[in-house]
């Protein structure tokens, strides 16, 4: 296990399957985290595996995807797309109004549970 | 041939989209997603079961009626024409009117009332701007085409090319927009209120004040980015939610209004939030003509109230303020913090939207509509406020949010 | 659409030459007709010992658009007052700055029934007309910015008349303006290098042109097109010590260039207050209305006051660099917005002292202008908002009637005493007539806008009408009190031939019209096409994006220039 700040944004893939939300596809686009190599040296993970990702606001299991090119974020931090499976465990309220949606310490843990379908996120 | 036509998904609103049958020109690969065709909400559909649009728009006019105070939320993916009436339908049944701000740039509005904005139509950064900063923005995944169009590539009439431009581009990790920069530098999440008022204090003659190190940076670092942004002839700032979603929030954003304010005193500056949705902008100003504020918008009391942490979305729904959502044009249940959907879950839900979502699953009430930019036309403003009229370019036979909510509206004052 | 009597009322048009004649005034289907062809009434106003005249007309008022809309979202603390709950009405917000709501209610309450939104840059016209559609109960109008636009440089340098002819017919059917404002000839564009224009003669950073050519070439081609209305200026310094002058030069270019064709005047300048100060420094600031109210009565120019009320508001200018000026003055807030490459804009909060000279001298120089410039040729205005609030009319208008309210208002308010060495106005003894009154706020803006059918109660003219529940007759200066009561509670406003306002509340929404010039024909519009495919390159939007169509408006009514 180790401890990650998360960060969440917009992907060109969430971007192009946004009005399907309901698809493979989009699953595809949001249901996974890039992190740096030497993090998923250290949990024992590799491009595809599954990590369990914790915080004070929930957790969540995403599939793990090694960035392109030079494109890693910095050790212990971790990138999940914006999306419904990002918001099981960003989104801190501090009273302005506008939810944490960044910057939200986490653990990351290799897990053998299965990525929740998009279909039943909100089963909860 | 249909010419200039305005792309309804990201504040670019780029309007030289073309369209011959089938096949689109000047295209993002997310506007390309944007007009093919995909699966649609099929008819109304009350409690699961599937009814005409008068069963449905009965229901969701009952459903406001009958509750204290229902959110109406969305609206940064519709027309002005229908958010006016979002409004007026929110006056109406004394409920809170709140748009998708209140989860992104709604910190850029706080921002404002503390400090006004220092801004620019995108025109200045094709024309003018030598010196083009993206802090904590992605455009190359989030605006695909800003930086041809607008910010590195654009061929402006001061500004003839990308060589004429130095692009500088902040941020906690390596985007692809990184590669278009001619610096980049990488600050710590949630550093950067102190990295901005590092800047003031090297911009404003106070380096001594500086620490060596802030927010990832070192002095030195610091020292070379105030000298690019002092150089300017005419720079121009873009930030993105980088700065808004962060630890600070609001004060993020103040902090570089002032550093703006302060490069102004020197040369000239201007600042510019990229804005997600294309008509997010409209969401709030018609709001603001209408009932005086943008967001987070209470009318319980027959008068408009602003409140945010009160009457924004996420907050009102977690405390249990609201007793029914309607929700149109926007999917709060995958964007909303979980917190919120659970409450969310235990309203009545109204959805007017064109495509299948997850707030789909939770809504009681869902009414299926015409694509905005596509089968349905109307006014929407650009991520710098400038208006362009979105054109229809299909038939269809699904009615537009306009038609829905004036019959609503039309019960509702019944 | 029913018939009015109003019977008996005192009535007073000075476009008629009626100053107080008791008479009966007939409304059928929104026009003031003979008695003859009124048919029966259905409502009959026993309007005995009250006073009936055509509806106010704003002339410059920033209502809509942009900028003001900015304001709104940048001010909570002024939009939280709360003038009408919802209910069969909207819900009107706002103190200074208002809602659209709102502000269609205040004019209807006042008796005005025109409005004039008097800046939008063209390119943001589709949002002020969406603004002006959501303002009900009066007509109204927009003026798109010329002043710093490049094509219009590039006109003015080279002198070319019948191009800027064509620009200005093209650009005010691409808004679905009224016609031609200009805010800070040059100084917006030069505020996008850092800098501003201080001068008439200086040159325009990156073109050949001047401001005194850009404002005479603007004049001329709006002569020339018969324009009902002619170029609207906000002269070049304004607000600072020493602008009487650049005024004075300004006026000048348009007594060389001579009246409009059909005898009106040819130039408009706006809130003139703002814009004529004497003296070096703000140490030695003080008031040159005297002087350029000489000059306006005997040149081809009206103004409009820009009367400050002591308080705070919002200032709202195209002028950028001045907006930038006072937010380094007053270390306030600061809105800016560069538009593209034809105008720009700023907006800061601001109070109006008494107790400041400055602000006295402001305050004094403005009621200088309503008093000694011609009731034919002054307007009453506050700049809204850069003044203050347009419900204060009622205000000036006691102010400009009453020397012992002036007096009185000098005193209680501790108006501070460098007016009695920087401006005339303790010393005016001028007490403006309620038929004078009537001008300033009526007649006169109508004229100069060329709405035939406004500003009058002509049969054939449009019904609005005021009717105060006083008799003009019988309010003397002395009661200033029962003046400004009357003044501000109007008996009814008649829009269109509806009673709108009853004893100061709203008795009906409505929406009115938006006027537009269509004056394409006077002009051949192929002369531009060139240069204007050459600047939509540096243009972020297409060209086929550009503009308002028609049918996007709520009730636009075309004015057509013939050729």
């Amino acid at each position: 296990m180790i401890e990650v700040v998360v960060i969440t944004g917009r992907t060109t893939d969430q971007g192009m399957t946004i009005d399907e939300k309901l698809s493979e596809a989009y699953m595809k686009a949001v249901s996974f985290c890039e992190m740096n190599e030497k993090d998923m040296e250290k949990l024992g993970v590799k491009d595809g595996d599954r990590v369990l990702v914790k915080s004070e606001l929930g957790e969540v299991v995403l599939y793990v995807r090694k960035p392109e090119m030079d494109l890693q974020p910095p050790e212990g931090l971790i990138f999940i797309p914006m999306g419904p499976y990002a918001n099981r465990v960003v989104g801190a309220l501090n009273g302005s109004g506008t939810p944490q949606y960044k910057g939200i310490k986490a653990t990351v843990e290799k897990t053998d549970r299965e990525v929740v379908p998009v279909q039943e996120i909100l089963n909860f | 041939m249909i010419r200039d036509i305005v792309c309804t998904f990201c504040g670019n609103a780029c309007d030289d989209i073309e369209f011959e049958g089938d096949y689109g020109r000047n295209l993002c690969p997310i506007g390309e997603a944007k007009f093919a065709k995909k699966e649609r909400i099929k008819a109304p559909m009350v409690d699961g079961k599937e009814v005409s649009y008068e069963e449905a728009i009965e229901r969701a006019a009952e459903i406001l009626k009958e509750a204290k105070r229902p959110l109406l939320f969305g609206w940064s993916s519709t027309v002005n024409e229908a958010i006016r009436l979002g409004v007026l339908l929110a006056e109406k049944v004394g409920g809170i009117y709140d748009q998708c701000s209140s989860v992104c740039h709604a910190p850029t509005t706080l921002a404002m009332i503390e400090e006004g904005i220092v801004g620019g139509t995108l025109g200045q950064a094709k024309n003018r701007a030598d010196v083009v900063v993206f802090w904590g923005c992605n455009p190359v995944e989030a605006h695909p085409r800003h930086p041809t169009r607008y910010s590195v590539m654009a061929k402006g009439f001061l500004t003839r090319s990308r060589a004429e431009r130095r692009v500088v581009v902040v941020d906690v990790r390596k985007t692809p927009t990184a590669y278009l920069a001619t610096d980049f530098y990488m600050v710590e999440p949630g550093s950067d209120f102190m990295v901005f008022t590092a800047l003031r204090s090297i911009v404003n003659g106070h380096e001594e004040a500086v620490p060596e190190e802030v927010g990832g940076l070192t002095k030195n670092e610091l020292k070379s980015l105030a000298e690019i942004l002092l150089k300017a002839r005419y720079g121009l700032i873009f930030f993105g939610l980088g700065v808004t979603h962060s630890r600070g929030h609001e004060r993020n954003v103040e902090a570089v209004i002032k550093l703006v304010q302060d490069l102004n005193r020197k040369t000239r500056f201007i600042l510019q939030p990229m804005r997600g949705h294309f008509n997010v902008v409209g969401s709030g100003e018609v709001a603001a003509w209408e009932a005086g504020f943008e967001y987070a918008i209470d009318f319980s009391r027959g008068y408009a109230r602003f409140s945010p942490g009160e009457f924004t979305a996420v907050e009102a729904l977690i405390r249990g303020d609201c007793d029914a959502a309607m929700i149109v044009a926007s999917d709060p249940a995958a964007h909303f913090p979980k917190k919120a959907v659970e409450s969310l879950k235990e309203i009545p839900v109204i959805q007017i939207d064109p495509h299948p979502n997850l707030t789909t699953k939770l809504a009681d009430v869902v009414i299926p509509t015409a694509i905005v930019g596509i089968e349905a036309e109307g006014t929407i403003y650009r991520m710098d406020g400038v208006p362009l009229r979105v054109k229809k370019i299909r038939e269809s036979d699904y009615p537009s949010d306009v038609e829905i909510l004036e019959k609503i509206l039309e019960k509702v004052i019944s | 659409m029913s018939v009015i009597y109003i019977k008996g009322g005192i009535v007073v048009d000075p476009t008629q030459g009626i100053d107080g004649e008791i008479m009966d005034i007939f409304v059928k289907d929104g026009k003031i007709v003979e008695e003859s062809g009124a048919g029966k009434a259905d409502t009959v106003i026993d309007a005995k010992g009250m006073t009936v005249v055509a509806g106010g007309i704003d002339i410059h008022a920033h209502i809509a658009g942009p900028k003001i809309n900015a304001g709104r979202a940048m001010r909570p603390e002024d939009m939280k007052y709360a003038r009408n709950k919802s209910g069969p009405l909207r819900c009107a917000m706002g103190r200074v700055l208002m809602t659209c709501p709102a502000i269609g209610y205040e004019y209807a309450r006042m008796g005005y029934t025109t409005a004039i939104e008097p800046a939008t840059p063209a390119l943001y016209a589709i949002h002020t007309h969406e603004e002006l559609d959501s303002i009900p109960m009066v007509d109204k109008a927009v003026l798109p910015l010329f002043g710093n636009w490049h094509l219009t440089f590039k006109f003015a340098a080279e002198g070319d008349i019948e191009k800027m002819k064509a620009f200005i017919a093209w650009a005010i059917e691409r808004s679905k303006g009224f016609g031609v404002k200009v805010v800070n000839p040059g100084g917006v564009e030069a505020w996008k290098y850092g800098r501003n224009v201080h001068s008439l003669d200086e040159r325009i950073p990156g073109f050949e042109a001047t401001p005194a050519e850009v404002l005479s070439t603007l004049i001329k081609a709006s002569i020339e097109l018969n324009l009902p209305h002619k170029v609207h200026v906000h002269c070049n310094n304004l607000g600072v010590p020493g602008s009487a002058e650049t005024t004075a030069e300004t006026i000048k270019l348009a007594e060389k260039i001579g009246a409009s064709k059909d005898g009106r005047e040819s130039l408009h300048i706006t809130h003139i207050q703002f814009n004529a100060y004497t003296g070096e420094k703000w140490r030695d600031m003080g008031s040159g209305a005297e002087e350029l109210s000489k000059l306006v009565n005997r040149t081809p120019v009206t103004v409009d006051m820009g009367q400050p009320i002591f308080g705070h508001t919002t200032t709202m200018t195209a002028d950028g660099p001045f907006e930038f000026a006072l937010h380094k003055l007053f270390k306030s807030k600061w809105i800016n917005k560069d538009v593209e490459i034809e105008t720009g804009g700023g907006i800061v909060p601001i109070t109006y002292r008494a107790k400041s000279p400055v602000n006295a001298v402001q305050w004094a120089t403005g009621l200088e202008f309503g008093l000694l410039v011609d009731a034919d040729k002054v307007v009453i205005s506050t700049d809204y908002p850069n003044g203050g609030p347009f419900v204060e009319y009622p205000y000036i208008m006691t102010l400009l009637m009453s020397r012992k309210f002036r007096e009185k208002e000098i005193e209680e308010k501790g108006v501070n005493s460098y007016i009695e060495k920087a401006t005339s106005l303790p010393s005016l003894d001028v007490e403006r007539t309620f038929y004078e009154i009537v001008k300033m706020t009526r007649s006169t803006p109508a004229k100069i806008l060329g709405l035939e059918n406004k500003g009058t109660l002509k049969v054939g003219a449009d019904a609005d009408i005021t009717i105060y529940p006083f008799d003009c007759r019988n309010v003397s200066p002395e009661d200033y009190e029962v003046l400004l009561k009357g003044l501000r509670s109007v008996a009814y406003t008649i829009k269109d031939g509806e009673i709108v306002v009853k004893d100061g509340e709203i008795a009906k929404e409505v929406w009115g019209r938006t006027f537009w010039v269509n004056a394409v024909k006077g002009a051949t519009q192929e002369i531009i096409e060139e240069d204007l495919n050459e600047v939509f390159r540096y243009y972020t939007v297409s060209r086929g994006n550009y503009g308002v169509r028609e049918e996007w408006i709520r009730r636009p009514e075309t004015i057509a220039i013939e050729e």
